[in-house]
């Protein structure tokens, strides 16, 4: 079970912050597939992952970062801070 | 944590000038201290009511103390200060700040437009502004993914 999160317009998007998510995914692009297949908003907000971030266990990471041991996956866009 | 200041993640407003005496207090002998302020900016000529932030709570943190530790390292600083705003912001209120302090300027000079490269596209804050036509997510700037190229 890993706790995925979502943020700015991609929470908007997916229409929930977080989700409890089971899964046999081992990489984060594996996991998008399998949220993508889950609703079309899902597909919506993934259909262009180049336009999204990601995060595992609070790390900054790669699609290709694999989830072994992960409990926590973040997707959000580009980050504004400052 | 090594040196004075360190990173605060909060809603409420900051006194800018009782955040910089504290942290010169903290800092006394340094010689040099450096600070900046980020001001919410109408760009919608006067329509801006107001800026909504939303972070990442647990890795802003995180993130921000990563970016403090990085620049303590690369300079021989006697502090570093960071502190950031989230939730609902007006124009002309202050965002977030930072304060560095060192034996000599060029090095707070630095380090506090290093510390500003990376909040801005390596600290999970996001900005959506508020305007009488509606709402809109504020995208990040190719420039400052670049800007971090110099370091």
């Amino acid at each position: 079970m890993i706790d995925v999160l979502y943020f700015a317009w991609v929470r908007e998007r997916i229409g929930k912050p977080r989700e409890a998510v089971e899964t046999q995914a081992t990489t984060v692009a594996d996991l998008v597939e399998e949220l993508k297949k889950r609703e079309p908003r899902y597909a919506a907000a993934f259909a262009d992952v180049s336009a999204l971030r990601v995060a595992v266990d609070q790390e900054l990471a790669d699609f290709s970062t694999p989830l072994s041991g992960a409990r926590e996956v973040a997707f959000f866009p580009p980050m504004t801070g400052g | 944590m090594s040196g004075a200041g360190g990173v605060r993640v909060q809603r409420e407003a900051f006194d800018l000038g009782a955040e910089l005496e504290a942290f010169e207090a903290a800092t006394s002998g340094a010689g040099a201290m450096v600070s900046f302020t980020g001001i919410v900016r109408d760009d919608a000529g006067g329509r801006l009511d107001r800026m909504e932030i939303e972070h990442y709570p647990g890795m802003t943190e995180r993130a921000l103390e990563k970016i403090r530790a990085d620049a303590m390292k690369r300079w021989d600083l006697a502090g570093a200060l960071i502190v950031h705003r989230h939730g609902a912001l007006r124009p002309g209120e202050w965002i977030m700040m930072v304060a560095t302090a060192a034996r000599h300027r060029k090095a707070a000079f630095a380090a506090a437009e290093f510390l500003m490269d990376y909040l801005k596209s390596r600290a999970p804050f996001w900005k959506k502004e508020y305007t009488s036509d509606g709402a809109e997510w504020v995208a990040a700037k190719e420039e400052d993914e670049a800007a971090l190229t110099r370091w």
